[in-house]
């Protein structure tokens, strides 16, 4: 147990020294994190779910708070509580519809046991995803499993040394099937990028020019994947002051045999009409389709739309966020140090505060995030599918349960 | 002793090389800044553990330490040792992972010299290791520097230390850094980033500096800095620690040892520089560094090391426009004003139309109404009534302030003072419930020593309440106003947390021209370049000012000779190097020394014109050759005749009478040639008839030497 209360604080000491960039590797590295907690958490004999989420909600609580501004963190905890909730859902159907069967498999190898409800866990989580569960009343019901279930496992416990036995495996089992899923989390986190990037072809087109600023792993997979398939066609890179990722990205993209240009950030305007589409990543998509995007994107998205030029936005699922722009919650930016823009010794007598008033007289803000509204974003490609921005809260509603979308243990309970 | 010294150091050295791979890199941090700079506050609380912007310093330094990779931190404690022990504990610094922090207690450490001897004595120093002190506030990360020192080390033994340092221009009114430093000296080979020459003592008023010629000797280059801040942040050999021992009065580690280590020619070690651009780094030195840094943090350059990003002990806030951060808990009135760069912690509460700017508020304060508070720090559990007016001010722990109470510019309230109501605390004084201890001496052995045993002392104070002034208790104050320290108030506004005032800074450019202006006439020093522009205007002001200068100087030297016998050759050396050094002609030197052997002549008591004759008789007679050495050429000659002219005019008229008799002596004595004398006349023909006084005197001399020459023909 220490060992992963360590683990824990030491990520969060990661997320608290922003030692952790980009959204892919925090997501990744918060769902190991959170499998190996879970696997490593002991569960009480009775209301296993329920305590699971608490435990996970309080670990997920820390982790958030370390980096609010990270929205991939939250969506990753959320993902997970969502899943413990699933697993549940079905163990308790499972519980239900085939007691007997329970009992009776209980005399064979135990392993059969698992087999038959893992594949109607997924089941379930299949058919629930299919048929588009509404967010409303049948999920608000959800709630009540875990609560409706103590009593079915208490009681069936209760009744026989057989039927205790089948609890106790059913908690295994709950354990078993969670992480199960956590790992199909990861593994859908880690393959994202070429998940979009099989839909490449579909979008780009021969003789087109495509534009993006910044760098983003998402998008040079995407162009790299219509490279593969003989596409021909021209990148703009605008650089993406103040880091200037842009440069490192159009050398990478000119590496693999791209036509690149390089542009400051202040021509995209002048250059977006000889742009075909333009496709970008994002830092996370918010439920009213709205995007976090690096600073600079926001600019790009309003010469795009001047120019009714497409604006198409790159991102995993882990970056949808079920939370609105204008939750409390959301923390919209980050302020970097001023570092990055100007070199401190050349101002040093400007940021001199033994004259004068001693209230500075220069200020530098260097944001890391713009907001990119909805209404200016044409299309969302995502792992599974592309999508309007009017859409995201449809797909928000299939990743995550609408109970977790504060994680914050109740105080009082 | 000598040998010792290097079989120990060597071995060290071969070992280090070996063991740097496995080594985990250590630190040694001094918890203790060993100066009395943030008295009376650290006389009842280590400076470590003082708030900055809501955070202990210490978490700072070590949140840096850590995340820049260092694995074992020994934390040196002397001064109010227990409670840092106790913070240390208390915290979740000495359970961490993969960074272990132990600490080393002293009681009787006097410097950080001191310190360090004790730390080589327990010898848990291996390999390379970080200096710091525990009052630092920096971001930068190691692996570079770390890189360079190793390779350096490697290669030359004797590189001992890396000195990180940044680019900081300091004031050019003040002399001063922004961090209320004194202008840093320092120079750089640019090539080898060696550090040659450090000087923080220099004294700006001269505007010189004196490098060593050996430095050049081997170098083409050297780059002369003064804009360049010295970070504190040493990287260090495991020698520097056995140098420490061996010499043991040092003391201070930049006036003892790297100034020491400099000068010493005998070890041959040496110090580089390694400097950082992008990241931040800087000690809370004074009262002044500690808002620059303060104001620092809160713009954001020590990122991530900010308000809004939780490191750890400090209380979560959130940054809103115009860099201002709010705890979330904050009971702000609807009518308060909160004013840009403003940081408040947790619970504290701001009354009715209250105004704050540019100020940080820490915990569980309680503001009333209508109060101001501009530029400065509260900090936890402050409690100030309504209608009080505060600028510029540090308020530590626990203070009182009642109602319309005003704090000055520059004011420090230590801990739990109560200020009385409607009390005025004047401008840079410092209150304290703490009896100010009384200085014996202002050396600085001493000064280390009554920090070092603070609490010993206190009690051992006598009670001089002359120096003492009690605030007026009847209206329910509490505490002492320190009578300033022995620098006096002039010293005061430097270090302060508040502005050089608009005043002060006139003040200081009027002495300082003033300064320039004697300098300039004292030892002739070429004004700095930045000036020359000005001065070309009025040049032939300058020049004529130059000329009387040569002259006297001139006399001068002509005065010493005769007084101390000096050689002939000498003093045509001296004049020599007065002539260029005023950059004057070589007709100028005759003029001005026959100038000073006429007006010794005149000056030597005499009765009589016919006596008076005799003596310059016997002053030309004597000094005839030094004469002659600056008469190479008519041109000397006709100047030496024009001058000779002016002075009967103006300064020593006696000579006037003589004129025609002084003129033949000096033909007489052939220093002056006939057709000198004649060429002198005739460019006197065209003159007025004003100027022909002396002509016409002469006319009889000027007649017999014609004839003369006539007859010779």
């Amino acid at each position: 147990m220490p060992d992963v209360h360590s683990l824990v604080n030491e990520f969060v000491i990661k997320l608290q020294k922003r030692q952790i960039e980009g959204s892919k590797t925090t997501a990744k590295l918060t769902a190991e994190l959170l499998r190996s907690f879970i696997s490593q958490l002991r569960l009480p004999h009775s209301n296993q779910a329920g305590a699971l989420i608490d435990a996970v909600k309080e670990v997920g609580e820390k982790l958030i708070t370390a980096k609010p501004v990270e929205l991939a963190v939250g969506n990753v905890v959320r993902r997970v509580l969502h899943i413990i909730r699933e697993e549940d859902l079905s163990i308790t159907n499972a519980a239900v519809g085939g007691l007997n069967l329970a009992s009776e498999s209980d005399d064979d190898d135990g392993n059969d046991e698992y087999d038959h409800p893992v594949l109607s866990a997924s089941a379930v989580a299949a058919a629930a995803r299919s048929a588009l569960r509404p967010p409303s009343l049948q999920t608000l019901l959800d709630d009540m499993p875990h609560s409706a279930a103590n009593p079915h496992t208490s009681s069936s416990g209760g009744d026989s040394e057989g039927k205790s036995k089948s609890a106790d495996s059913l908690r295994r089992k709950l354990k078993h099937d969670v992480i199960e899923a956590v790992n199909e989390l990861i593994q859908e986190i880690s393959t994202c990028h070429e998940q979009i990037a099989e839909q490449a072809v579909e979008h780009i087109h021969h003789n087109e020019v495509i534009l993006t600023l910044g760098s983003s792993q998402t998008v040079k997979e995407f162009l790299l994947a219509a490279k593969e398939k003989n596409r021909s066609f021209r990148v703009f890179v605008a650089e993406g002051a103040p880091r200037y990722q842009g440069h490192a990205f159009a050398k990478e993209l000119a590496s693999s045999g791209l036509q690149t240009t390089v542009i400051t950030d202040s021509a995209v305007f002048a250059m977006i009409s000889h742009v075909n589409m333009v496709i970008v990543g994002a830092h996370a998509v918010m439920a009213n389709g709205g995007v976090i995007a690096p600073v600079g994107l926001n600019m790009v998205a309003l010469a795009a739309k001047r120019h009714a030029v497409p604006f198409v936005v790159l991102a995993g699922v882990h970056k949808l966020c079920p939370l609105y722009p204008h939750n409390p919650e959301v923390l919209l930016n980050e302020l970097k140090s001023p570092s990055e823009l100007l070199d401190f010794g050349e101002f040093s007598d400007c940021l001199d505060f033994g004259s004068g008033s001693g209230s500075p007289l220069i200020h530098v803000v260097n944001p890391a995030f713009d907001y990119v509204p909805p209404d200016l974003v044409s299309l969302f490609i995502t792992d599974t599918g592309g999508h309007n921005p009017s859409y995201i809260y449809r797909l928000i509603a299939d990743f995550y349960s609408p109970d977790d979308l504060v994680v914050r243990r109740k105080s009082a309970s | 002793m000598v040998a010792k010294k290097g079989s120990r150091g060597g071995a060290a050295g071969e070992d280090a090389g070996e063991e740097l791979s496995r080594d985990p890199l250590q630190a040694i941090l001094l918890a203790d800044s060993f100066a009395t700079l943030f008295r009376p506050i650290t006389l009842e609380r280590p400076k470590v553990l003082l708030p900055l912007v809501n955070a202990p310093m210490i978490e700072y330094t070590l949140a840096w330490l850590e995340s820049a990779g260092v694995e074992e931190v020994f934390v040196f404690c002397c001064a109010h040792s227990k409670q840092v022990i106790e913070y240390l504990e208390n915290s979740n610094w000495l359970n961490q992972p993969k960074f272990s922090v132990s600490t080393i207690e002293s009681y009787n450490a006097m410097s950080a010299g001191d310190a360090l001897r004790l730390i080589y004595e327990k010898n848990v120093v291996h390999g390379d290791f970080i200096l710091v002190t525990g009052d630092t506030v920096s971001n930068m990360p190691l692996t570079q520097a770390l890189k360079e020192h190793k390779e350096r080390k490697k290669r030359d033994s004797n590189a001992v230390m890396t000195m990180i340092i940044k680019q900081s221009k300091p004031s050019p009114i003040t002399h001063q850094s922004r961090l209320g430093t004194e202008e840093l000296f320092m120079a750089i080979d640019p090539k080898t980033k060696e550090l040659l020459y450090y000087e923080d003592k220099a004294d700006t008023s001269k505007g010189t500096l004196t490098l060593d010629r050996t430095m050049l000797l081997d170098r083409s280059s050297i780059s002369l800095h003064n804009d360049k801040q010295d970070c504190y942040i040493d990287i260090c050999s495991p020698e520097v620690l056995s140098l420490f021992t061996d010499n043991f009065d040092y003391q201070h580690l930049r006036r003892h040892f790297v100034k020491g280590l400099l000068v010493d020619d005998l070890m041959g070690y040496k110090i580089f520089t390694h400097e950082i651009h992008s990241s931040y780094a800087a000690r809370v030195e004074n009262y002044r560094s500690y808002d620059t840094i303060s104001k620092d943090i809160i713009q954001r350059w020590t990122y991530p090391l900010v308000p809004d990003i939780q490191f750890l002990q400090n209380s979560l806030t959130k940054l809103e426009r115009r860099g201002t951060y709010r705890a979330s808990d904050v009971g702000l009135s609807r009518s308060a004003k909160m004013g840009p760069f403003t940081v408040i912690g947790s619970r504290t509460t701001i009354g009715k139309h209250s105004e704050v700017s540019n100020s940080v508020i820490g915990e569980d304060c309680v503001i009333g109404s209508n109060v101001s508070i501009d530029g400065c720090y509260i900090w936890n559990k402050v409690n100030i009534e309504d209608g009080c007016r505060l600028k510029h001010a540090i308020v530590c722990d626990g203070v009182t302030m009642k109602s319309g109470a005003v704090l000055e510019a520059g004011v420090v309230l230590s801990f739990k003072v109560i200020i009385g109501q409607n009390f005025v605390v004047p401008a840079y004084s410092k209150v304290s419930l703490l009896q100010q201890p009384v200085r014996q001496d202002s050396d600085e052995e001493l000064e280390y020593a009554d920090n070092s045993s603070g609490n010993i002392e206190i009690t051992s104070v006598p009670n001089t309440t002359d120096v003492l002034e009690e605030l007026n208790t009847e209206v329910g104050g509490a505490g002492f106003i320190w009578s300033v320290g022995e620098k006096g108030l002039e010293e005061e506004w430097r270090h302060s947390v508040a502005p050089i005032s608009a005043d002060r800074l006139l003040e200081i450019i009027k002495s300082a021209t003033d300064e320039l202006d004697t300098s300039n006439e004292e030892s002739n020093i070429l004004p700095p370049s930045g000036e020359l522009g000005i001065d070309s205007d009025n040049e032939s002001d300058d020049g004529r000012d130059d000329h009387a200068h040569f002259e006297k100087e001139v006399e001068a030297t002509f005065l010493r000779a005769i007084h101390e016998n000096v050689e002939e050759d000498h003093i045509i050396i001296e004049v020599n190097s007065l002539r260029l050094s005023y950059n004057m002609a070589s007709t100028d030197c005759a003029g001005a020394l026959f100038y000073a052997m006429m007006k010794y002549a005149v000056d030597t008591p005499h009765d009589s014109a016919g006596e008076l004759l005799k003596i310059t008789n016997g002053v030309i007679g004597k000094w005839e050759k030094l004469l002659k050495y600056y008469l190479p050429s008519l041109d000397e000659e006709i100047e030496v005749i024009l001058k000779f002219e002016e002075m009967c005019l103006e300064s020593t008229k006696e000579y006037a009478n003589l004129f025609s008799q002084i003129l033949h002596l000096l033909y007489d004595k052939d220093i002056l040639q006939e057709d000198g004398i004649l060429r002198w006349e005739s460019e006197k023909e065209q003159a007025d008839e004003s100027d022909k006084v002396f002509v016409k005197k002469a006319e009889k001399f000027l007649q017999w030497l014609k004839e003369a020459s006539e007859e010779e023909d």
